[in-house]
Parts: C-alpha cells; sequence; structure tokens
C-alpha cells in the first residue's frame, strides 16, 4: 500500500511563511483524497512543498514507494506552445530520456489519452485548444508515467460539468487500479463529497482537519473554511450533499 | 517488414509516425536547398561561372584551372560557407533565447547583442581603443565579440537576481539596444569622414571580410554547442509549457536557462563580431523553424540551424544577383526581402503558439 504522510512540514517565499506545522495521518493510496481550503489557505505551497520545488521545515514520508514516482500538476492551464496534444503527452514521458520512441512507449500515449477521452485532439496543437481541453491535457501529461504519487492543483476548475464528473471518475479508477495516492485540491464540495474518501482541510497554512470525508465536511468545518453558512443533507437516494444558504453572519 | 494486424500501432501513434517522416523530409528538404544555394552563392561575382564547373572545382580542386580555383577556393568559399555558419548560429541562438525567455521578439539583435557588438567595433574604428590590447589587425572583431559578451553576461548575472522574470530580462535587452545605439550615435558625431563611413559600413552587416579562419571559428563554436542543446532537447521544449510545469516535470529550470544563455551568448557574438549587425535572422530562422517543424526540439534545433543558415546563404545570393558587379550589405537585404515572406509566412499558417 502506497502511503504519504506529512510531519510538520513548513514552507514559504523569502521569508514569508506560508504553511506552519502540516501534520497529517498517512494518506492512503487506492482512492482520491482532496485538499480543500479557501483561496490563499496554502493548497499550491503544500503541493510544491510536497514535490520538493520548495524547501522547508519538516519531513515528508513516502510509504513503500520512491520519491520519483510522485507527480505533481501545476494549477496553471496557459499551456501554449507550437506542440500538439500527442507530443505534449510525449514529452512528460521522455524526461530524461534519449530521442527515440519505442511502440510500448507510444501506446502508453495512446492509452491515456484514451483514458481522458483526448484521442480525437491528439493531432491538434495546444494553442487550438479550449482552456477545459488543455486543463485535460494537463492531466493526462501528469498521468502517462503511471506515478504512484499524484498531486493534482484544481484538476477540474475549467471543465465542464459533464468532464468533471468524467474526470473525476476516470480519477478514481486510476487510483484504485495503481493503489496511487491522488491528492487533489478541489473547490466543489459537492463533486468532494460524491467521488472523495478523504479530506484534508487546510487553512491559513495549517491543518484543521484531516479523515473521512463526510467526518470533516461538516457544516460547522465548510463555515470555518469559507465563511458560508450551509446544511449537508441526504438526498432523496440517500447521498451527502452541501445546500448552501448564504454567507455566514460574523460571530 | 510484416507486421500482424496485432501488432499494428494504433492510428494515434500512426499519425505520430507519419508527422515524424513528415518533418524529416522537410529538414531534408532544407538541407538540399542549402547545398544549392551555397553552389549558386560561389557561382555567383564578378567573374560568372556555370554552377556546373563550381560544383567541379569543389569536388576536384587539382582538375580545376587555377584562376578558378584561386576564385572558388580562396574567395568566394569562404564568404559562402561563412554565410552558411552565421546564418545557422544566429538562427539557433535566436532560437534558444526564445524558448528560455519564452518570448516571440528575443534575438542577439532585440536584447542588445548587435547593438553592443556595433558599439565595440566602432570604438576600434572610430577612437582607435582596442579592448584587448595585442592583436591589433584583429582590434574591431575582438571590440564587438567583448561588447557582445559583456551585454551577454549583464543579461545573464541579471536573471540569476532572485525575483527576476523572462520579462524583466526581454525589456532590459531593449534597454540595452537603445543605450548602445545612443552611445554609437555619439561616437558617429565625432568620428572624421573616413572612419564614420566604416562603421556605416561595418552596422549594414557583410560578409567580405570572410576568411577560412572565421568560417572554422564559428563551425567549431557550432560544432560544439549543437550537441549540449540537443541533449537537452526534451527539458527545452519543456520550458515551453511554462516553468512551474516544467520543474513539476524534473527540469532543473534556472539551472537549464542559466547554462543555455551562456551557450546562446558565444553562438550570437562570435558570428556579430566577424560580419556586423545582420538582425533579421535571429528572429525568423527560429520562426519558420516554429512554423513548419513545432517546437519539438528535437527538429526544431536543427531546423532552426537550417532555416536561418538557408536565409542568409540565399541572401548572399540575392545580394549579389540584384546589382550585376555590386554586392549589396547583406544586412540590408535579408530585411528588405525577408520581411515580406516572413509577413506571408506568419499570416497564412495563423498557428497562434505565442
Amino acid at each position: 500500500m502506497v502511503t504519504l504522510a506529512l510531519d510538520q512540514i513548513g514552507a514559504g517565499y523569502g521569508r514569508q511563511m506560508i504553511l506552519r506545522g502540516v501534520t497529517t495521518p498517512p494518506i492512503e493510496g487506492g482512492a482520491l483524497t482532496a485538499l480543500v481550503g479557501a483561496n490563499a489557505a496554502g493548497k499550491s505551497t503544500l503541493f510544491r512543498r510536497i514535490a520538493g520545488q520548495l524547501k522547508g521545515p519538516g519531513t515528508v514520508h513516502f510509504g513503500g514507494i520512491d520519491r520519483t514516482e510522485l507527480r505533481y500538476m501545476p494549477q496553471d492551464t496557459a499551456m501554449s506552445a507550437a506542440l500538439t496534444v500527442f507530443e505534449t503527452i510525449i514529452l512528460a514521458l521522455k524526461q530524461g530520456g534519449g530521442w527515440r520512441l519505442s511502440a510500448a512507449e507510444l501506446a502508453q500515449v495512446e492509452g491515456v489519452l484514451a483514458r481522458f477521452d483526448l484521442s480525437h485532439l491528439a493531432d491538434r496543437q495546444l494553442p487550438e485548444l479550449s482552456g477545459g481541453q488543455r486543463q485535460a491535457v494537463s492531466i493526462a501529461q501528469t498521468l502517462v508515467t503511471r506515478p504512484r504519487i499524484v498531486l493534482m492543483d484544481e484538476p477540474t476548475s475549467a471543465l465542464d460539468l459533464y468532464r468533471q464528473v468524467e474526470v473525476l471518475n476516470a480519477l478514481a479508477t486510476y487510483a484504485e487500479e495503481t493503489g496511487a495516492v491522488m491528492l487533489l485540491a478541489l473547490h466543489d464540495i459537492n463533486q468532494v463529497m460524491r467521488s472523495c474518501r478523504s479530506v484534508i482541510a487546510l487553512a491559513g497554512g495549517q491543518v484543521l482537519a484531516t479523515g473521512p470525508t463526510l467526518d470533516v465536511l461538516g457544516p460547522e468545518m465548510i463555515r470555518s473554511l469559507y465563511g458560508i453558512s450551509c446544511r449537508v443533507e441526504r438526498c432523496s437516494r440517500g447521498c451527502p450533499m452541501m445546500i448552501v444558504d448564504g454567507v455566514a453572519q460574523p460571530t | 517488414m510484416t507486421l500482424s494486424p496485432t501488432a499494428l500501432p494504433p492510428t494515434n501513434a500512426r499519425a505520430y509516425r507519419a508527422l515524424i517522416a513528415r518533418r524529416l523530409a522537410i529538414l531534408a528538404g532544407f538541407a538540399a536547398l542549402l547545398l544549392l544555394s551555397v553552389a549558386v552563392d560561389i557561382s555567383l561575382g564578378p567573374a560568372r561561372y556555370p554552377v556546373a564547373d563550381v560544383v567541379r572545382t569543389i569536388l576536384s580542386p587539382g582538375a580545376a584551372d587555377m584562376q578558378m580555383r584561386v576564385v572558388v577556393w580562396d574567395i568566394r568559399m569562404p564568404m559562402a560557407l561563412l554565410a552558411v555558419t552565421v546564418g545557422a548560429s544566429l538562427s539557433m541562438a535566436g532560437a534558444q533565447m526564445q524558448t528560455i525567455l519564452a518570448n516571440p521578439l528575443a534575438s542577439p539583435f532585440t536584447l542588445g547583442l548587435s547593438a553592443a557588438a556595433s558599439f565595440g567595433a566602432a570604438l576600434a574604428m572610430v577612437l582607435g581603443v582596442a579592448l584587448f590590447p595585442g592583436a591589433l589587425t584583429l582590434m574591431v572583431p575582438i571590440n564587438a565579440f567583448a561588447m557582445a559578451m559583456a551585454a551577454a553576461l549583464l543579461i545573464f548575472g541579471l536573471s540569476t537576481l532572485r525575483g527576476v522574470t523572462v520579462e524583466t530580462i526581454v525589456l532590459l535587452g531593449i534597454a540595452l539596444v537603445f543605450t548602445f545605439n545612443a552611445a554609437l550615435a555619439l561616437l558617429q558625431y565625432f568620428a572624421s569622414e573616413q572612419a564614420l563611413s566604416a562603421v556605416v559600413f561595418w552596422t549594414m552587416g557583410s560578409l567580405t571580410k570572410a576568411t577560412w579562419g572565421k568560417v572554422a571559428v564559428t563551425a567549431a563554436i557550432l560544432v560544439v554547442t549543437l550537441p549540449l542543446f540537443a541533449r537537452r532537447a526534451w527539458a527545452l521544449t519543456a520550458i515551453r509549457l511554462g516553468e512551474v510545469r516544467a520543474a513539476a516535470m524534473g527540469v532543473p529550470v534556472r539551472r537549464l536557462r542559466l547554462e543555455a544563455l551562456v551557450l546562446v551568448s558565444v553562438l550570437a557574438a562570435v558570428p556579430v563580431s566577424f560580419v556586423g549587425t545582420i538582425g533579421f535572422i535571429g528572429i525568423v530562422g527560429p520562426h519558420v523553424a516554429r512554423l513548419l517543424l513545432g517546437e519539438d526540439q528535437r527538429f526544431f534545433l536543427p531546423g532552426a540551424l537550417l532555416a536561418g543558415a538557408l536565409i542568409l546563404s540565399a541572401t548572399s545570393v540575392l545580394s549579389k544577383a540584384l546589382l550585376p558587379g555590386a554586392v549589396l550589405p547583406i544586412g540590408i537585404i535579408t530585411a528588405l526581402v525577408g520581411v515580406p515572406f516572413f509577413m506571408a509566412l506568419i499570416l497564412t499558417k495563423g498557428r497562434k503558439a505565442w
């Protein structure tokens, strides 16, 4: 079982510390884990710290895995270069490798395109794509090496509703198949409730709570994370969902 | 070779293989055109020789008549080949500047290297100042090289500072262009008539001072830098998707950028110090390659190199052919003839990579 655990993680830019003492129990692979929190809560900073792009105190424990198997998908979707979708995926696969592509590598690219419903766009150039398509390409690019620890910063922010559901399902399937730890920064609480097994709630650079999705995401936690008042109720089929009542009155 | 139906690669992989084949064909086409252009370039001059005779003289110099051998081998070949190496160097330098600075306007010309070289050359021609005393016959190119490297190192040094973005570097380059142009104008204002005309002629760019030595130096620099860039082909391509994303793929972005800047500085400064200001190649060569071959550096890099070499070689042909008996300064022709061609290319292809 692949796990990822954080122990007293800190990180920041220059002298400004964004994260302080971020600690989590081991996050287990095989299902999606959501990283939730308001804008500027430190989600992207946490990802960059785990990915090794930022230095800081504390330890990241990779259980049963080498850190080279980690892939991080940044939030920025502004990919623009004279490259086709197919080439963009190849690029992630071949970093550090030779110039030649084997049939197996081409099949790997083909496979990840099919998984994220991008096969029909393979020969299109990046500048011709819509924002949502580019985001899907970015996701495929992140997973082409079949990493077993995956950090994705808002992977669904540019997707329409259909694509959000489709992509989250595909990511959950990937997690099940590979046993990978999948940590996704997400803003849509209902999507989190529908697709994620567990949640890490981040506010002001610190962890407010971690645990199974429904244990963490109650009305009180959502209120302290986002400052809105809401109810979490079961729909007629028994699925939990959040209903927003409005902006929370300061207490 | 036979493949069983199950072993056939799926459609997209097949399409990709076809794309690769097409690109190789384009590169081969470039190379063939370049050879042709060089042959024509050598055949043109005050004495016109048939291209076939020229090719024969090149292939078996011993069999050719004395006068033709001297003209072809000692006068015209260095010029024709210097056009190739200089065009290739400037274009490759421009290509990698555009890549690492994520800016389509970056080139040895727009970042101030050419202007710095002109100023260095003018220091020698107007004031007789040798930045490195010693070889007085090489005072002009050495001054030009020293100033171009100084400009490059200034940009290079500033880019290592914390918080300096690629936009800052490009703006700094533009500031350098204006600074050196103003300094050059000041020198010209005080220059004697003779020195003034030398400076003006130098800044127009010319291949007429070509020697085998210059060809060898520029070729050697290409031979050294090309494999260094080629080894980094995937990483350099990844940088075009943005720093954060490239870093996420494991590319050491800062180090790669610094290494590339050093290589690019040498690659641009040497040719500029030999031939003067040839502004157009460093921007257009890479753009032609990008439009026809995309930005996968495995094709983009040789493409930019060949495109730059071909453009400057073809320009050299034109500079002799336009006015029979006269060789127009090549820097003028590159812009006059190249710009309409370039405009047509970007407006018709319509792919917006930037």
